[in-house]
């Protein structure tokens, strides 16, 4: 290891930052708002760690300005991109270095691949997608709070007897605190040396960039979904028209897809994606215990659809019984009206 | 080449129904079946098998009970099934459970690739088939969605990732975790059930493996559950049943409204770069 590591404390709470081309991801910021609360209680800094090469100044300082007390940038060539094995091998030393109470990343792609094998590394409990995280006064441990079971549990964890007690925190569960010019920390770059902790079995050939895929539903705030009740595909038409309207993602029952209607990515329910947007819009789905499943931990949902007794305004927090032929249309026209497009309010 | 399945036998969680009076799911009496992630894994390593030829090896940790779902995947057309059961495993966590079947696997003299489903739909945590990988410290990627069979030594793979879809190559031995994305599993066949309603299971205990007792079960377990509640899911929101044009139009306002209100809540806070 390099070295320059004499001012980073051991027992510090740290959240692992995600850079794509050198870019924070915001991640980062909501992982620093979750791991600020924690830092604060033990009274201890709150780290960000992140892996890639040439980061921009810049880019560090915005992990400050968003909570971080120090922030710890690991640079080289190899780790560009996350890897698992170069990742895991460079964290694994330096938490074994710098002993962090607590490790909470994002569970992304790369948080989930990551954090598993690091755990297993650093003989640590984990705690998948939680949804709340907390310090117990009594103990001053991590209480980590997750689903399980499809979403029909939530369950309490703890890491009584291993350290660093790590956990992943599903994305937008929490929002990033407001930037701060003033806040002031300290940024430690290291430049990784022992290349033996580099290697990876695994190359990457080529990266596809794709935009506006249905796979996209699972991180938008804002999904409309249509389903049977269009009855017919220029029907569902008016869905896809109201989703972009609201810079939303666009989600489809099982049905919706089984007719073609639109492809399997947007599809939503337990044998399709499950999402917890802030808004659920459905409209002509009827909410089949399947469908549920998919959207149950949704912030916030509407739904429209003919029949009074359809399972979706069990779980709905607003919804209008009618056709979705006349009310989408209509919805569709008041909400430019009201100058709500790409999900927010046309600024005055 | 060898390949290995670890799958996972759970509790039928699509066919439940929801207490009209609590308001959550009933969890009584569901069937066991196999893990529905875990259908992709048996037909990935199914369609590898027809591709390039393999001997597939699924396996399973659970009690005795789980036999039923090994003989599902014979059914499917797996070669030989490996049940890894004892009292002693009860409690297990991810870190646990990752250990012991990395250990019978090793103890099964390994595989050239180790295929897993994306998660187990009761855990629902992800984390066993990236810990497998790294207790055998062997290369591993997951979000599978293509994985070709191998020229030599490596194989090519697409993951789907937030950015967009990766094309890798890795080294093998390797293991792979799949989405559903990868392919439609087939159902088995009556012959494939009858093969399968005869065939000998192995079973496997913590002794034949020669485990370290400190590391399995409850008291291996680094996580600790330490209460489970059941969520209420129903919500009692506003439904609203307009009669004739002008209740719509009123109706459309309110939602309209709701919506906004909604939609200006959802404003983050601007970051640079992507999210």
């Amino acid at each position: 290891m390099a070295a320059g590591n004499a001012s980073m404390e051991k027992n510090a709470v740290w959240i692992l930052a995600e850079q794509s081309a050198g870019h924070i991801k915001t991640t980062g910021f909501e992982l620093l708002a979750r791991g600020r609360g924690l830092a604060d209680s033990l009274g201890v800094p709150l780290v960000a760690v992140v892996l890639g090469c040439r980061l921009a100044e810049q880019e560090l300082d915005l992990l400050i300005r968003h909570g971080a007390d120090r922030v710890m940038a690991v640079e080289h060539e190899r780790l560009e991109y996350f890897l698992p094995e170069p990742y895991t091998n460079v964290l694994h030393a330096l938490v074994r270095e710098h002993a962090p109470q607590i490790l909470i990343a994002a569970a992304t792609t790369e948080g989930r691949t990551l954090m598993p094998s690091l755990a297993v590394r650093c003989h640590a409990g984990l705690t998948a997608d939680c949804t709340a995280l907390a310090i117990e006064a009594a103990t001053g441990q991590l209480v980590q709070t997750r689903p399980a079971i499809g979403g029909n549990i939530m369950a309490s964890i703890k890491s009584p007897d291993h350290r660093p007690q790590m956990a992943t925190v599903r994305p937008h569960s929490e929002r990033p605190l407001a930037r701060d010019a003033t806040r002031t920390g300290s940024i430690l770059r290291i430049a990784m040396t022992d290349e033996s902790l580099l290697g990876s079995g695994i190359r990457r050939i080529a990266l596809h960039h794709e935009t506006g895929s249905g796979a996209a539903i699972q991180d938008a705030e804002i999904v409309v979904a249509g389903g049977r009740g269009c009855k017919k595909a220029e029907h569902f038409g008016l869905i896809a028209e109201l989703a972009s309207l609201l810079d939303a993602g666009l989600g489809a029952s099982r049905d919706a897809v089984d007719l073609g209607w639109t492809g399997y990515p947007h599809q939503v329910g337990l044998s399709g994606k499950t999402i917890s947007p802030k808004l659920y819009i459905a409209a002509g789905i009827s909410g089949s215990i399947q469908h549920l499943a998919g959207i149950k931990t949704s912030e916030r949902i509407v739904a429209i659809n003919t029949d009074p007794e359809a399972q979706i305004f069990k779980i709905a927090d607003f919804g209008i019984v009618g056709s979705l032929h006349e009310i989408i249309p209509r919805l569709t026209k008041r909400l430019r009206e009201l100058g709500v497009e790409g999900g927010r309010h046309a600024e005055q | 080449m060898q390949i290995i399945v670890p799958i996972k036998q759970v509790p039928e969680t699509a066919d439940v129904a929801m207490d009209p009076v609590s308001g959550t799911m009933i969890r009584e009496g569901l069937r066991a079946v196999v893990n529905p992630l875990d259908l992709y894994a048996i037909e990935t390593a199914l369609m590898l098998k027809e591709s390039a030829g393999a001997r597939i090896t699924v396996l399973s940790m659970g009690p005795p009970a789980a036999a039923k779902a090994l003989r599902e995947a014979l059914a499917m057309g797996c070669d030989e099934a490996v049940l890894v059961t004892d009292g002693r495993f009860a409690g297990s966590d991810t870190w646990a459970t990752s250990y012991i079947l990395s250990e019978t696997i090793r103890h099964l003299g390994g595989a050239d690739l180790v295929i897993c489903g994306e998660r187990a739909v009761d855990g629902d945590t992800g984390q066993v088939g990236p810990g497998i990988a790294a207790w055998l410290g062997i290369p591993f990627a997951t979000f599978v969605s293509r994985l070709d069979a191998p020229a030599g030594s490596t194989l090519r793979a697409e993951r789907l990732i937030e950015e967009g879809r990766e094309e890798i190559e890795m080294d093998l031995p390797g293991l792979a975790t799949v989405v559903k994305e990868i392919a439609v599993p087939r159902l088995p066949t009556l012959a494939g059930k009858k093969g399968a309603r005869r065939a000998a299971i192995r079973s496997i205990g913590a002794d034949e493996l020669a485990l370290d007792p400190g590391m399995i079960g409850l008291k291996g377990s680094p996580t600790r559950v330490i209460r489970i509640e059941s969520p209420k899911i129903t919500r009692s929101g506003t439904i609203l049943k307009p009669q004739g044009e002008e209740e719509l139009e009123h109706a459309v306002e309110s939602l309209a409204r709701y919506i906004a209100d909604c939609a200006w809540n959802t404003i983050s806070v601007p970051a640079a770069g992507a999210s």
